[in-house]
This record gives C-alpha cells, structure tokens and sequence, in this order.
C-alpha cells in the first residue's frame, strides 16, 4: 500500500510560509519525517499557483528530494507548474503522480500531459457539475477518463482513479458510496485499475480528537476493499497501512513488523 | 501467430553477495527470479558448493565419507589444502567442533589459531563456523572474525541468543554473517530485522532458515525457503532479500539411510551410493527451494549437484 504524504501542503502556514521564503529547512523536514513514518511519495500541494507556479514547484520537488529518495506527487491546478515540476522531477526512486485530471474539461490537459511525459496521474472522479451522487455515478466518470486516457494512449497502470472521499459530518452516506466506488473501479479493468483517496476529508470539520480514530477505520474499510494508494498523514496511518498489510499477507510478519 | 510464453517477474531482487579476496573472490545470488528460471530475468550467478571441513578428526563421520578425506582429515591444513587443490573447492567452509564443551572443549583462541592457519594454506573464500553452541560460539565466533580481519570471510551462525556479539565481531572485521532460525520465517525476519537494526548492513547477511535432510522433515525447510524467496521477489521485502544457505552434510550425514548397511537393510542399494545421492538428493531439492549457498561434504554428492546445476543454470 502506497502512503502519498500530504503534509507539504500550502493550506498549512509552516508550510505556506516556507515556500513564500523559499526556506528550504522546513519543506525538507517535514519531507524526512513522512519518509520516516512510511511514506513512498511526497505530495506537493502549492495551491492554484497562478504566479510564479512554475518556479516554485520546480523549487519544491527539487527541495524534497534533495531530502528524501521519493517520487514526488504534483498537487496543482496550474498546467504550466505541472510541466515545470515534471521535467526538473528526479526518476531515480519512481516516476512523479500528477494530481489530478478529471472529468472537467479544464482538467483535461493534465492527461495530456501525464501521457506526454509517461508519469502517472490521479483521475479524479467528479464532473463539472456537482459532486457525485453515488458509486455507479463516480464509475461511469471513471470510464469516461479511463476512455480519454486510452485517447491518449496512455497505458492504464499509470491512471489512480479517485472516487473523492466527502467529510463524515456532512455526508455520512458517502462514506459507503466510495469503498463501493473502490471496488467498482477495479472491476473496470483486467489487471484491476488503481485506486487512490484524499483521506483525511473524511474526518474534515470533526473533533481533533476524532479525526485520526475516523482516518484509520475508514482506512482499514478502504484497504480491505483494494485501495491501492492513500493521500494522507503517514505519523497518523503507517500502524495502520502495515498492520492490515500484514493481515491480508501483503507482508511477511515478524514482531517488528511497525518498525519497518 | 508465433507462441509466447509469459515471463513471470518480479519487482524484488535478492543481493550480490562476493566473499573471499582476489582472483579467487566468489559471488553468488542477485537473481530476480525463481531458482533456476533464468529465461525470465536476472540470474547473474551459479549457487556455489562449499565443502565443509572440520577442526579435528572427523570420527563421527559414517565411513562413506570420511574415506574421501582419509589421510588428511586430521589436520584441518592438509583438509583445506586438499579441498581446494585436489578436489576443486570454490569455497571451504571450517566448522570449529572441537569448540564444543562436550568435545574438547577448545578455546577461542585456539579456534583462531586454526583459523589463521586454514586461511594461510588457502586462497579460495572461507566460510567460518561455530559448534552450534549458542554461548560459546559468542566467544569462537569473535575470536575468529578477529583472526580473519578483512579476509572478507562468511562467519556464522548468528542466532537469536548470540547474535548482538557475534554481528558486531563480523562488523567489526568486515564480514559477511549468517543468520539462523529455527525453521520459522517470521523469525528468520524477526532476527535479519534486529541484526540490521544493529547497524550490520542488510546485503552483507546470508539467510540460514535450518536445514534438515530428505525423509527427516526437509518439506519444512523447502516450504520456509520457498516462501523467503517469494516473500523476496513477489513483496519486494528487504529484510528477505539475502542468499539463502543450504547446510546439508551436518543433517544427511546422520540419517539411517545414509549410514545402515546392506546386510542390516535389504532391498535399500548399496550403502556407498545410497549416502551420496541421499546428500545430492537433498541439496538438488534446496537449490530448487532457493538456496544459493551449499555447505557439503561428499566429494562425489558435490559433483553430482554440479552437473545438475550445469543442466539448470
């Protein structure tokens, strides 16, 4: 199971702050201590970036793997920052995720993108319109992106579907709707598509001390189900990530099995 | 339309182990694939036989195989010598019994007398072992990493009960180290994880899952094996991904089928035959399992498994 850290986030005002700064000692902190707690990509979320995108996610995933040996996942609506980040991104520990396309014809460039460079993307399962209803609602966009990938000739393997993960305290029923969705997507394709959440909305405008008890089980639910990928806070998920690891004999146990 | 046959592979990969100095260094592993399935990817090296030879008189040996040795067995110079010179050896691997408190009883520093003797006779990799005996195999085993200094040797068995003196002595001297469980996989990674924790460096480590001979449990130490190559190359699990030791002569040596002679049981061949190709038998199914390293002690069992490993490789 692949942890995408989500810590490198412009929401965050560390974070926010650093790259305004370009004060690398922080970004790269926090890029060592997800790639510690378990993280096998770093996500780099630098908002719409509408100026100076381009320098400064090229500033971004340079800083973070000048720090850690990982892929770098590109979290931007900016096209053009995207392009940046991808022809400055070092392949040496895996190719960059580019987050995200989706059925927005806005987002549709990304793909093109995403096949022009042989990276991989996030298709995110949501249209222009509202958010999905259901899981059959979310599959049939995920069929339309997966068709538009094929387009493009990009190769599958490369597209995470997303089934978007809405906050527990707003739409409790949603959080059946996407493990439904996880399963249904896999169904769309021989070998199974991949899949990926943003797991933290889960527990979005929830008590603090609720949200990581929220994370973890919904995760749990998720990986049982086949979820390949998860954006979130490895410190919170890695016990969790290892231990269901091990339980569906994804891992070999040994006692220090959470300290690997 | 031309037939394909599909390729299996994997995203792990076990490590290259090199031992010995020079010319005469040899190196084994670093496949990504199964034994054997050289048509589907990396398998850079043949597995490698060491002939096992022992510090003091062999007397506990059946006859069919300390014949091969008569003459020469007493010293553990000559043996070495005679491995390496007459027989061919690749590698020799010295096991200190005399060590043991219920045979002699040896000292370390005795043991490291042999050992840099052995190691002055030769120049093929040595592959150094204990009595087995968890407790004074910690004070053997330092002794001799220290007289092998940077010889680049294989020392072992590391176990649970010994292995923090025994890792920081083949650290320390720049070895490479084997570590042994108990015929139990998640304690074989139980131990690589805390030897490596150690700060021993995980692609300078040789799995030893326990060996056991053909019709006295060897299933068990194919299945372990097995499922430590697969946990290898199909999880892509790091702390599974060192060559596996085979150590077959110690376990086949002492079975009834290779020792019981004719008269006493008819209808089972001639006992000289019947012991090598009970040795042979079972390092073939270990090579198969996924062993890349063979302790043996028959020149004529080692032969045997050469040629097979000619036909396979």
């Amino acid at each position: 199971m692949l942890i995408i850290g989500e810590k490198l986030s412009i929401i965050a005002k560390r974070v926010r702050e650093a790259m305004m700064k370009r004060d690398k000692a922080p970004i790269q902190e926090i890029a060592v201590s997800q790639w510690k707690s378990g993280a096998g990509m770093i996500d780099a979320n630098i908002g719409p970036a509408e100026d100076n995108g381009e320098s400064l996610m090229e500033w971004m995933v340079k800083t973070i793997q000048e720090a850690v040996p990982l892929p770098v996942c590109l979290d931007t609506t900016n096209y053009r920052a995207i392009e940046a980040g991808l022809k400055i991104h070092n392949d040496e520990w895996g190719r960059p995720l580019i987050n995200s396309t989706s059925n927005d014809p806005e987002r549709f460039p990304m793909l093109e993108l995403a096949s022009k460079h042989s990276v991989q993307i996030i298709g995110l399962t949501v249209g222009k319109g509202g958010l999905p209803a259901d899981a059959e609602e979310r599959a049939g966009i995920a069929a339309e992106i997966m068709a538009r990938a094929m387009e493009y000739g990009m190769p599958l393997e490369d597209l995470f579907l997303d089934p978007l993960v809405l906050q527990i305290s707003t739409s409790q029923d949603h959080a059946l709707k996407v493990i439904k969705a996880v399963k249904m997507f896999q169904e769309l394709n021989d070998p199974p598509m991949k899949t990926v959440v943003g797991l933290s909305n889960v527990s979005n405008g929830c008590p603090k001390p609720l949200r990581p008890i929220l994370n973890n089980y919904y995760l749990t639910l998720l990986m049982y189900d086949g979820l390949t990928a998860v954006i979130a806070d490895p410190h919170d998920v890695a016990a969790t990530v290892k231990t269901v690891d091990v339980i569906l004999g994804r891992t070999l146990y040994a006692h220090s099995y959470l300290e690997m | 339309m031309a037939f394909t046959p599909l390729k299996e592979t994997y995203p792990g990969k076990v490590y290259t182990v090199e031992i010995g100095k020079g010319e005469k260094a040899v190196t084994f592993a670093g496949e990504n694939v199964l034994p054997f399935h050289t048509f589907e990817g990396a398998s850079p090296n043949r597995p490698v036989i060491a002939y096992e030879i022992q510090d003091m008189p062999p007397d506990e040996w059946p006859d069919t195989v300390r014949k091969p040795y008569s003459g020469i067995s007493s010293d553990p110079v000559s043996w070495a010598r005679f491995c390496q010179d007459s027989l061919g050896a690749k590698v020799i691997a010295l096991r200190l019994v005399s060590t043991h408190p219920d045979r002699l009883d040896r000292s370390p520093d005795e043991a490291a007398k042999t050992v840099s003797d052995v190691l002055a006779a030769i120049d093929i990799p040595l592959i150094i072992l204990g009595s087995n005996h968890a407790e004074k195999d910690a004070s053997v085993l330092v002794a001799a990493a220290g007289a092998a200094k940077d010889s680049n040797c294989i020392i072992g068995k590391a176990q649970e009960a010994n292995y923090k003196t025994i890792a920081a002595a083949a650290m320390a001297n720049n070895h490479k180290l084997i570590a042994m469980s108990e015929l139990d996989i998640n304690l074989s990674k139980q131990l690589n994880i805390l030897i490596t924790q150690m700060g021993f460096e995980k692609d300078r480590l040789i799995i030893d899952p326990m060996c056991s001979a053909l019709g006295y449990g060897l299933e068990y130490t194919y299945s372990v094996m097995e499922r430590i190559r697969l946990a290898a190359l199909a999880q892509n699990d790091a702390t599974m991904q060192q060559p596996i030791l085979g150590d077959i002569g110690m376990y086949v040596w002492k079975v009834k089928e290779a020792q019981a002679v004719e008269t006493s049981v008819s209808g089972w061949g001639a006992l000289e035959e019947r012991g090598i190709s009970w040795e042979a038998v079972t390092a073939a199914s270990m090579l198969i399992a996924g062993a890349e390293l063979l302790i043996m002690w028959h020149p004529e069992a080692v032969q045997k498994v050469e040629s097979l490993i000619d036909e396979l490789y």
